[in-house]
């Protein structure tokens, strides 16, 4: 368990008075995982809602160290950055030990930055990256990413008669990232900070390269009302749309399992507006039942396996 | 402005407002609060303030009104209440750069 109390006597790294939007949960990702960690933190920007809403002219919302350099190269950017780092202190000139830690949406990570991802966990660099999937580009005006779930409607897959909504399933990253045989992958959301947070503090304490996938509302994206967040991420995690799960050296570990209290997936579709049209379409919410159900048979598999 | 154009200021954007943008105004019930900071923890805006270990006020000048504390608090003791019942509403001005 997190203790609060000593959480909220550290003064917060990213400060009031950003422009995202009310109930956004990328806010809540972004101050969060920085919880995580006592120690100083250089932070790498992917474009993306927390880039530029934390950094409008000539205002800053950071109060750590900050960089973004393109779209698709945060980490590459940390890594040169962890490099750097690493020369410095051999040669004694820097004695702190700091933390460095990429944040990159959805776009900026499965799609745009993910061969700058996967060289920099290649080459085994020490630094945290941190996926806040809002599952479409929301910055640019929500069009589809591959993030985005299979029957949401998003600018580029609107409804029309030959196709209602995106009709692919999103892809896996988290798997994809545990493929690369980094010490630490895990998932998890906004609506369990515990779970977050926890995640976040022992992620800072491996030496090696990190990725963290965590779910976080959009609430124009989405269509939800702004106090709906958390809810909406709650019932992500209880229908096992979004299961929380950690994997650590090869080894699976679920965080949180609803067990019989599993809800169907119809809870977590019809609070959205994005899966509107869908909510009386059964073959379609088969579908995307049968998937889930199929991810989840796997993913407990995957946990009882002895590598 | 320093030459170059550069923010020499970190985390400046609290001298930018954002608490304008607010429909609903949080009222929280101080008697009744827990101190248990979950509000403090989910708030995206950083608004909730703390002192000495206790929750207070919550900060307008930053507060966007989403009522996600509403939402998470155990005792429910913060209520959200239309902008428009507050007359009083002092204007928020944005400190120039």
């Amino acid at each position: 368990m997190v203790n609060l109390k000593e959480l909220a006597k550290q003064e917060s790294k990213i400060s009031s008075g950003h422009r995202m939007c009310p109930g956004c949960g990328a806010a809540i990702n972004a101050r969060m995982f920085m919880m995580g960690t006592k120690h100083p933190v250089v932070v790498a920007n992917a474009t993306g809602c927390i880039e530029v809403s934390t950094t409008v002219y000539p205002y800053t919302s950071w109060k750590v160290p900050w960089i973004h350099n393109a779209f698709e190269n945060a980490a590459a950017t940390i890594s040169g950055v962890v490099s750097a780092y690493d020369v410095l202190k051999r040669k004694g000139k820097i004695k702190k030990e700091i933390k460095f830690i990429a944040f990159g949406g959805d776009g900026g990570t499965y799609d745009i930055g993910l061969q700058s991802l996967s060289g920099a966990a290649e080459r085994g660099h020490n630094f945290l990256y941190v996926c806040y999937n809002n599952e479409a580009y929301m910055n640019t005006g929500m069009q589809r990413s591959s993030a985005t779930p299979y029957g949401a409607s998003t600018k580029t897959d609107p409804l029309g008669n030959k196709r209602q909504g995106k009709q692919e399933f999103s892809k896996d990253l988290t798997k994809i990232m545990v493929a690369h045989n980094i010490p630490y992958v895990a998932q998890t959301s906004i609506s369990h900070y515990n779970d977050l947070i926890e995640k976040a503090t022992k992620a800072f304490e491996i030496k090696g390269p990190k990725f963290i996938n965590s779910l976080s509302p959009c609430t124009a994206g989405w269509g939800i009302k702004e106090n709906d967040s958390l809810k909406v991420a709650r019932l992500a995690v209880e229908t096992c749309f979004w299961p929380l799960y950690e994997v650590e050296n090869g080894k699976y570990k679920i965080s949180y399992d609803p067990g019989d209290k599993k809800k169907p997936v119809k809870e977590f579709l019809k609070v959205q507006k994005r899966f509107s049209h869908i909510i009386n379409d059964k073959k379609a919410i088969k579908k995307i039942q049968e998937n889930i159900d199929k991810n989840w048979q796997d993913l407990k598999k995957l946990e009882k396996c002895d590598f | 402005m320093p030459i170059g154009g550069i923010i020499i200021e970190p985390g400046n954007s609290k001298n930018y407002k954002t608490g304008s943008w607010r429909t609903f105004r949080p009222i929280t019930d101080l008697k009744r609060c827990i101190h248990c900071m979950q509000c403090w923890v989910i708030c995206p805006d950083d608004a909730i303030a703390v002192k000495n270990n206790k929750r207070i006020e919550t900060d307008l000048d930053f507060c966007k009104g989403c009522g996600l504390c509403a939402e998470i608090c155990p005792v429910k003791c913060i209520e959200m209440k239309k902008e428009s019942e507050f007359n009083c509403n002092k204007k928020i001005k944005n400190k120039k750069m």
